[in-house]
């Protein structure tokens, strides 16, 4: 089989998992739903040549898995009333997501098709980067030669990402003895 | 052309848990949605047919391969992506701990 | 150890054993960055799930017995200092920043290779790893906290 009909199958089933994730009223399986959409992600990867992110994507997946169901287990979030969602709003909603999705069919007509792609600049880092740099994984030779100062920014953004999240938990922190020396 | 459309149908998901869900978990589970089809959609735009993943092996010639630089960028998204989930995630339980809820309209009407 | 905190005795057990294999694989995973799939990302996030794996095992109060919690939070911050470092490293030897002042020396598909590229591996691999695990622990406070009321 082709690639495009395994990935129609694996995105189908992501988006019937992101569905599910979002309707379900228990927290527990709506967690693990989002989990079936990251994996799917993963797979995904692997059916485009990607093994890099595939390895990275599986991580990430466990990891946020870890988080969400560590900080959110406990709360006492089950017995939620029944909500009463306001059913004009969600209507709308639809309506308005269904109409953008009609009209931007145009845009995705007027890209290369899939399978297809431009590949100028790519093509000579294709050609060059191993004599370049002398790194065989092309990936990394971008990441951390060419294209360096991407990396130098995420590396910024995650460290302020890292400090924000722990400057909101230490503000509690402060106001109770019993935590303050902990951190 | 399909499968572009199915990923943005997976976007268009996740906007739509972001509007009309009013529980804090399940907006940030809807901002991972939207990552993920972000992330899907990059690739998907990199991918030549019947290429091979970019990564030389010693003793082979080098064939076609598809786009690395899409990849790379991805890459870094996905790691960014882990830094601000747990970044809401701190943020969500410090808003339960004060409100005792994660109902977003409750939380407007108590602040003020 | 006490019995009190953390999972049972077969857990702490495996977990005993199988930890340092997890830290392994994710040093060579970073190491080999440059020659296979993986780098200072993937397997920052291995080691930090490695010490993950510790806590979920032995308990919160173990691991702050254990290891140093703002030794680890100096290790994120200087990497980030070391990146930048290296990148000036770069405007003194070869003229620009975050040039690969090293990329002359050592053959293809050998692990010493690639100039600077493992170097900033490793950097990177420490930041990814020592920041995911210090956010997990502090988040862990909360658990600790709802717990006991």
């Amino acid at each position: 089989m082709p690639v495009e009909t395994w990935l129609i199958f694996v995105i189908s089933f992501m988006i019937l998992g992101s569905i599910v994730a979002l309707e379900l009223k228990d927290l527990l399986s709506s967690i693990i739903a989002i989990g079936i959409v990251g994996l799917g992600v993963s797979v995904s990867f692997l059916f485009l040549q990607a093994p890099d992110l595939a390895i990275v994507q599986f991580l990430f997946e466990i990891f946020a898995l870890i988080i969400l169901v560590r900080a959110f287990i406990k709360k006492d979030y089950h017995q939620e009333k029944p909500s009463r969602v306001n059913k004009i709003l969600v209507g709308v909603t639809i309506i308005t997501l269904i109409a953008v999705f009609f009209l931007s069919v145009n845009i995705f007509k007027s890209l290369p098709a899939f399978g297809n792609p431009l590949m100028e600049t790519s093509e000579y880092y294709l050609a060059h980067g191993a004599k370049d740099t002398g790194s065989a994984n092309l990936v990394t030779s971008i990441i951390l030669d060419y294209r360096a100062y991407d990396t130098l920014g995420e590396i910024t953004v995650l460290f302020t990402a890292i400090l924000g999240a722990l400057t909101i938990v230490r503000i509690k922190s402060r106001s109770k003895d019993s935590v303050e020396e902990q951190l | 052309m399909t499968v572009y459309l199915l990923c943005f149908i997976l976007l268009l998901v996740g906007l739509y848990g972001i509007i009309t869900k009013r529980d804090l978990i399940k907006i940030i589970l809807s901002l991972g949605i939207m990552g993920y089809a972000a992330n899907l959609m990059l690739i998907l735009f990199g991918y030549k047919s019947g290429a091979i993943y970019p990564i030389l092996e010693k003793g082979v010639t080098p064939e076609i391969m598809v786009d690395p630089l899409p990849q790379a960028l991805v890459l870094t998204s996905i790691v960014i992506e882990l830094g601000i989930t747990a970044m809401l995630v701190a943020l969500a339980v410090r808003l339960f701990e004060k409100y005792k809820t994660f109902d977003i309209t409750k939380i407007r009407r108590l602040s003020g | 150890m006490k019995q009190s905190s953390g999972m049972t005795l077969i857990v702490k057990t495996v977990t005993r054993v199988s930890v340092w294999l997890i830290i392994l694989y994710g040093i060579y995973i970073i190491l080999h960055g440059h020659l296979t799939p993986g780098g200072g990302f993937a397997g920052g996030v291995i080691i930090a799930l490695a010490f993950l794996n510790l806590m979920l095992a032995y308990g919160r109060d173990f691991i702050k017995k254990w290891v140093n919690i703002s030794f680890l939070h100096d290790i994120e911050s200087s990497s980030a200092a070391l990146f930048l470092a290296i990148g000036i490293l770069g405007i003194a030897f070869s003229g620009y920043f975050l040039a690969n002042f090293l990329s002359g020396y050592g053959t293809l598909y050998r692990l010493y290779s690639a100039g600077t590229i493992p170097i900033l591996n490793i950097v990177i691999g420490a930041k990814v790893s020592m920041g995911l695990f210090v956010v997990v622990w502090a988040l862990s406070i909360f658990h600790i906290d709802k717990g006991g009321k």
